[in-house]
Parts: structure tokens; sequence; C-alpha cells
């Protein structure tokens, strides 16, 4: 394959060096900030992407603790003893709110869009550092406060991540809803703050900080997916900041917005008022469904990016891709009343619900062809991230399929609580969404140190992990249709229908480590390619995105929009030049097959 | 001319199908699409400079406001929803407690101040921005903006202060009649509304001091507009939600 044209081996680290303005005010103004709180969004990635692995390292922990237990409750855990239903609550709670808001929320937006989006767009920096800085310390101030619950008298909550009252606004109404569900409350409030600073940074930075000739339908779909979560996390987190205030103000001043009149908990009758659970719901399932799509939709994106990249063909329909993601972004604001189904609220709002969640069904299906549209016919480099790639779609038709299935009143009305949807959003969220991080994470680790991750280290990674995945959550189906519910803590003592899928949990137990033990293929991996992986050229994938062009690649671009007085009058400026659209591929099989977007293409070489 | 039909146009050269999987067409022209010089993404041209950062700063303001605006929105509709519940007791009555409180009459002078206010920060706002005192700053001869700005903004400082300590007495008044934050669900909102409000207010008095400080402090004039700029619109957006939310005291219970 002929080398990307006017490469010159620069490495990312020399591309950042490069491409700082000689004399800055970073430079020479600027006091020397401790490396660790640099405003560098570059630094900012690898911080947040960095949390996001250690924060699934933890929740992983915690699931396999959970799936242990399920099977051998007889089994004590070491320094902590036989665990009782309610610690089981607890890890199901630490589990969920671990994995949902610090790697599914985490990594897939503010990790991978801190590491590559400006250079995608063409934009040297963040179009708010310091407010980009600030959201991150503040995450992980919010990590530790969750991770404080635990060491709490009283211990970590018990309520589920969903939190449902009136269990959640009442201290004595069990164990750790005490001030371990307050650090909760807290933990997540942070966390809201940070997440809607984050937002407005990339929303003004992809509206407001595009280079030239980077049109709207020009921009790479994972800019895209960027740009339409972070509009949801805007809408979606502010609410869920008003719910945790109202709770906490059930829980700390005497009001009842959720607690109902009369209800008797824990030996207490509560006559606040007459607030309603139903409340909370709505409140906290506006913002609950949104928030899964902040979760895919950069998947979405990245998944389209590297099949387009690995297939040597263009997206399939890139603008209905884009169209598409508006599109799930915008239903995905409407249909949070699936997760209601059986709460008691109006049936015809079920319906109206049960509607629209089959309308996001057309969107994502689209989608779904245009992948493999992309795919098909396509000179396929089987390289791990594009297996992962692959793997996602995989999974995400997979987990999609029962969508439609649970968007059913009269099925949820069986299937909920049960583990079939226990196994719909862990294949969408847990194993599709991880799937696109870690096709992130291989394709973008050339970017960011220069060097490659081990190909077969990393195939064998794949296919254990997607194996794991399919092995462990494919038959928590067949549990839910055979009315197994969530959250019990062991299935001895309870009927003999339930016992009798005690071989089929087994089963999904022995899958669950093998897919925990398997992603440690990915740790030595990453470990060793940092300091020991073979030197990547600039390109390795033969990409046509910015972020993969070297700096010698910028134009004298005469600077018209000047950012002050003075440069206006300097005759020429450094810029980024884009001439066509993302996804150039499959073009000139004589020579390299692919444009990149700031290829001029005047002289073809 | 004979009245024949020429073609104006060059006709394209038919293009073979390529068919599912073939190459798509390479676009060989030598600009992107519009020719060098384009006018792609609309902007208006002519002097701009300072504008751009100005822009990118509004354009977070804006963002920022429409986050919390939502939050807002959940405080409302969580009143709408508390409104209309209630139980049915042992008699099988429908029985609600949803006892409608009349808003303090200070609230209406506090509302007549904060208008001012609003108004009081968009002249100093302006200030920041006329053509000649701009002129006179950059070319470094003196500060009239700074000068036209700071009483304003003063001004609207103590105003906002005032409307402040007009909310901390509406509360003393509220509590004075037995109408604590608990007592009943509405007043629950009216402390909850009017707090979270004036807790964002007292975050805008801070922008307002902020503000004055960087007119001080700050070389620029680019950066003093702007500090002042989403000061003020900031400002501007939590008088206009307190409308609605007063609105929706007075005249919602």
């Amino acid at each position: 394959m002929s080398p990307d044209p006017g490469a010159s081996g620069k490495t990312w680290q020399a591309n950042l060096d490069a491409l700082a303005p000689p004399g800055s005010r970073s430079a020479r103004e600027r006091p020397q900030r401790p490396w660790v709180f640099s405003t560098d969004h570059r630094v900012i990635g690898i911080q947040y992407l960095l949390l996001s692995l250690v924060t699934v390292a933890v929740g992983t922990i915690l699931s396999l603790v959970m799936r242990i237990h399920l099977v051998w409750p007889q089994l004590a855990l070491p320094f902590f003893g036989l665990l009782k239903p309610e610690d089981y609550l607890a890890l199901v709670t630490l589990h969920g709110t671990l994995m949902v808001f610090f790697v599914l929320t985490t990594a897939p937006l503010s990790g991978f869009a801190n590491l590559v989006l400006p250079e995608q767009i063409g934009a040297r920096q963040m179009a708010l550092p310091m407010a980009n800085a600030i959201s991150f310390w503040l995450t992980a101030l919010a990590l530790l406060v969750l991770l404080g619950a635990v060491a709490v008298p009283g211990g970590a909550p018990t309520a589920g991540w969903t939190a449902y009252p009136p269990f959640s606004a009442i201290d004595a109404a069990g164990p750790g809803q005490a001030l371990g569900m307050d650090l909760w409350l807290v933990s997540l409030a942070i966390f809201c703050i940070s997440s809607w600073l984050a937002a407005v940074n990339f929303l003004v930075t992809i509206v407001g900080g595009r280079c030239e000739g980077m049109a709207l339908m020009r921009m790479p779909l994972t800019v895209w997916s960027w740009l339409v979560a972070s509009l949801l996390v805007l809408v979606s987190f502010s609410v869920l900041l008003a719910a945790l205030l109202l709770l906490f103000s059930d829980r700390h001043f005497g009001t009842s917005f959720f607690i109902p009149m009369g209800d008797l908990v824990a030996g207490h009758v509560h006559m606040q008022g007459d607030g309603s659970p139903l409340l909370w719901l709505h409140l906290f399932w506006f913002f609950g469904h949104p928030e899964v799509y902040i979760a895919v939709l950069p998947g979405m994106g990245i998944t389209s990016s590297l099949l387009a990249n690995f297939s040597r063909r263009p997206v399939f329909g890139y603008p209905m891709m884009t169209a598409t993601t508006v599109l799930i972004g915008l239903l995905g604001l409407i249909v949070w009343g699936h997760h209601m189904f059986v709460s008691g609220m109006n049936p015809y709002a079920g319906t109206a619900f049960a509607l629209t969640t089959m309308a996001i069904a057309i969107p994502s299906t689209a989608k779904v062809l245009s992948w493999l549209g992309t795919l098909w016919g396509g000179g396929l480099r089987l390289t791990t991230p594009m297996l992962f790639s692959m793997g996602f779609v995989s999974l995400f038709i997979a987990g999609g399929l029962t969508g439609p299935i649970l968007a059913q009143p009269a099925l949820d009305a069986y299937l909920h609580n049960t583990y079939f949807v226990v196994a719909h959003f862990h294949l969408i969220m847990a194993m599709a969404a991880v799937f696109s991080v870690f096709a992130g994470v291989y394709y973008w680790f050339p970017l960011t140190s220069g060097r490659l991750m081990n190909e077969s280290l990393g195939k064998l990674h794949f296919w254990c992990t997607l194996i794991g995945a399919y092995g462990t959550f494919f038959p928590m189906h067949f549990a839910g249709l055979a009315g197994e519910p969530r959250h019990y803590s062991q299935l001895a003592g309870t009927t003999a229908a339930l016992q009798s899928l005690l071989p089929l949990q087994r089963g999904i137990t022995y899958a669950a480590i093998f897919l925990g033990a398997a992603q440690f293929l990915f740790l030595a991996n990453l470990v060793c390619s940092v300091r020991k992986g073979k030197p990547s050229p600039p390109n390795p994938w033969q990409a046509t995105t910015l972020e993969w062009a070297s700096v010698d690649r910028m134009v004298d671009v005469n600077f018209q929009r000047a950012q002050s007085p003075e440069s206006a009058t300097a005759s020429k400026r450094q810029g980024w030049r884009v001439y066509r659209g993302p996804y150039e591929y499959g073009l000139r099989p004589d020579r390299s097959d692919f444009i990149m977007q700031c290829d001029s293409g005047a002289n073809p070489e | 001319m004979p009245a024949t039909f020429t073609r104006t146009t060059q006709v394209e050269p038919e293009r073979r199908d390529t068919g599912i999987g073939g190459k798509p067409p390479v676009d060989r022209r030598p600009t992107g699409g519009g020719g060098e010089g384009d006018n792609w993404d609309n902007r208006p041209s002519g002097r701009r400079g300072p504008r751009e950062l100005l822009t990118r700063y509004r354009l977070a303001m804006t963002f920022a406001l429409a986050g919390d605006m939502m939050f807002f929105v959940a405080l409302v509709s969580a009143f709408f929803v508390r409104q209309s519940s209630g139980h049915i007791d042992g008699g099988n009555n429908y029985v609600s407690d949803w006892h409608p409180l009349s808003v303090p009459p200070i609230l209406w002078l506090n509302t007549a101040v904060l208008v001012l206010s609003s108004l009081t920060i968009e002249i100093a706002r302006r200030q920041l921005f006329r053509e000649i005192d701009v002129m006179e700053e950059w070319f470094g001869l003196g500060k009239p903006t700074v000068r036209r700005a700071t009483p304003w903004l003063i001004v609207t400082g103590g105003l906002g202060l005032i409307f402040v300590a007009g909310q901390w007495i509406a509360w003393q008044q509220l509590y004075a009649q037995g109408l604590f934050y608990s007592a009943n669900p509405n007043s629950n909102f009216f402390y909850l509304i009017t707090g979270t409000h004036a807790l964002h207010l007292v975050l805008g008095l801070m922008a307002i001091g902020f503000a004055l400080a960087a007119l001080y402090m700050l070389k620029r004039i680019e950066y003093r507009q702007i500090a002042v700029d989403c000061t003020a619109w900031y400002w501007h957006a939590m008088g206009v939600f307190w409308i609605f939310l007063f609105g929706l005291l007075a005249f919602f219970q």
C-alpha cells in the first residue's frame, strides 16, 4: 500500500508541539501548571479514559461478585463474610451507577471527544479549555464521593441506580439508605454539573470552532454523534439535577414530593403530604432514557467511521446517517414512559410511549442497514478495531431486536423487571457500547502514543469478549421468559420453577467469569504497548479524517477571521482547509485508495 | 436567429453505472465545491476581529442557559404534577392537600426591582460597545467604556442585592405566618422555586462583581466586552425566568 502522501513521520506529540503558536500567551505569560491539571484536551481525554477504565474494572468486579453469589450463595466473600440480600442490592446499586454514569457517559462522549474532536474538525483546541478541565475534576470528585458511600456507617445505598422513592426518600427505609443514599445524591449532583460543563464546551467547539471548509455535512459521523449527545446531556441532566434536589428535600426537609400520604415505612406512618413516586419516575426517566442514547450514540458514530475506514468504502448514505443521528436524539426525548408501563401511569400514556418507542426503531434500523451497506462489497481489513466495530453491529442488532418486544405494554407487563430486560440493556449498553469504546481505544492508540497495540492479542481479546458477551447475556433472555425476576440475591429458597433455572444461571456465571478474565488480555496489551508496542506510521489505518493528517498538511490560509486585531495584519496563518467529505475511501485503486479531507486533490500524485 | 433549440450547457458524458460495491465518483475539482474563498458558512464578511471570541462566548452562554432553563422546567412540571395529586381517605373522599398561598406583596416590588436591574445592566452592556469609545480604548486613549459602564454595573449589583434582600423578607413574612418550608406542598414549591432562583441570582451578583473587577484588571477591550456581555445576558435570563416563575407562583397556585 502506498504511504499517506506527504507523510512526514511526525508523531502526535510532535504535532502537538508544532501546533502551539510561537510566542503564544500560553507559553509566555501563563504560569506553568502541573501536567495533571492541564487544560489541553488531549490530556483531559486520557484522564477521562483512565477514570472510566478504573471504574469499569470496579464495576465488573462488583458484577462478578453478584453473579457468583446468585448461583453459590453459600460462598463467603473474603474479608466480608456472607452476603445478605441487602448487600446484594448495594452491589446492584453501585454496579449500575458506576457503569452507567462513570463508564458509559464519560468514556464514549467525554473521553473520546476530548481526545480527537478538535482535531477532527480542524480546531486547535476546545472552545472552553478551563471548563473542560474543571469538568473532569468534578467527575473525579463525584466518583470519590460515590465510592465513599461504601465506607460510611450504614453502607452503600440499596435503592438501585434508579433510586425509586419512597424507598430512596426515607432514611429508615433500609440499610444504607441514610448517609449512603445522601452521598449517592451528592455524587450524582456533582456529576450533573460536570457533564453540563463538558456538554457546553463540546457544543460551542463543534458549532463555532470548525476550520475552513468543514461544513456540517462534511463532519465525521463521530462529531455528529458528539453534537447530538451533548445536546441530550444539556437537556436531560438538568432534569436529573432538579429531581435529585427534590429527593434531597424529601429526605431532609420534611417535604413530600414523592412520598404518598399514609405510607407505612419501617413502623412509621408518613403523613407529610400527597406526594407521588410516579413523579420521580417521570423526572428520572425523562433523564434516564436520553442518558442511554448519550451512551450509545458516540459508539454509533465511531462504528460508522471505523467501518468505512476498514472496508475502504464511504459510509453508506452519509446524509441519512446524520439525519438518523439527530432523529434518534430527538425521539429519545419522548420515549421515557416505556420504562414505566407497569408503574400505574395512565394506560393511554403507555400507548403513546409505545408508539414513540416503536418509532425510534426506524432510524436505528436505518443505521444498522447503513453499517451493513458500508461493509457489503468492501475489501475488509479485519484489524482489531474493525472486529470490535463489527462486534458492535452484531451486539446492537441482538440487543436492539428485543427493544420493540419490550416496547409493547402487553408484553412488558410480563417481562418488566425480569432478566429479559437485563439481557436487553446489557447487550446494547454493556456490550455494544463497550465494544465501541474498545474499538476507539485500539483505533486511536497509535494517535496518542505513536505505537500500535499488539494485533494478535487484540484479536484474541475480541473473540474471547464476543463469545463471553453472548454466553453471558444471551441466555438471560430465556431466564427472563421463564419469569426470573431481577434483583433476587439468590435462587435457593425460592420456588421450584425458579430453582430449575439454576443450571442456566450457573452457565451464565461461568461465561461472565470468562468474560471478565478476557479483559486482562486488553489490560496487558494496553500496558505493554504503551512502552514496547510496535512504532506506528503516522496514519496507520490510512484514514481520511483530519486527526490523522500530519501538521505539514496545514495550508497557509489567509486567515480572514482574525482572532485579534494584530493578526489581521499578519500576512499568512496556518490553518486547516478541508476540501471534501470525511469518507472518501475506495478510490484510485492504483495509488492510495483514499483521499484525506485536507487533501485538495489539485495535484494528483 | 432561426428558432432552434440549442443546448446552452455542455452535455455531460454518461457515466457508467457502477452498481453496488462499485467505487463512488471522484471529485477531481481542484476546489472544494464552491471554489476558493467561498463563503461556505455564510458568515458576514467585513470587519470582524474581536467579534469571533465574543460570538463564541455568547454561544456558550446560550447553551448553558438552555440547560438551566430545563432545570427550571423540571421544577415547574413537578409543581403542576404535585398540584393535582391527592389521595382517597377512609370515607372514600378525594382529598388534596394543596392550599394555594397568596404571594407576599413584597414579591411584586421585588419583580419591579429585578426588571429595573435588567434595564440598568443592559445600559451598562451597551456602554461597552459604543463604536467611538471602543476605538478610543483600542488606541489607548483612556478607558471611556469603563468610566461609563461602572456606575451602571454598580447600580445593577445594588438592585440585585435589594432583590435578594426582598426575597429574604418575603421568606420571613411567610415564616411568621407559620408557612415554613415543609408546612404544605405549595410552600415547598414557593421556597424551592424562589430559593433556587435566588441562588442563581447570587451567582449572577458574583458575576457582576467579577465583571466589575474585570473592567479594571483585564487589559483588552475585547475581554472586557465579553465579561460584561456574558454577565448581562445571564442577568437578563434570570430576569426572564423570574417573570415566568413569579407568574406561576402568583397566578397558577
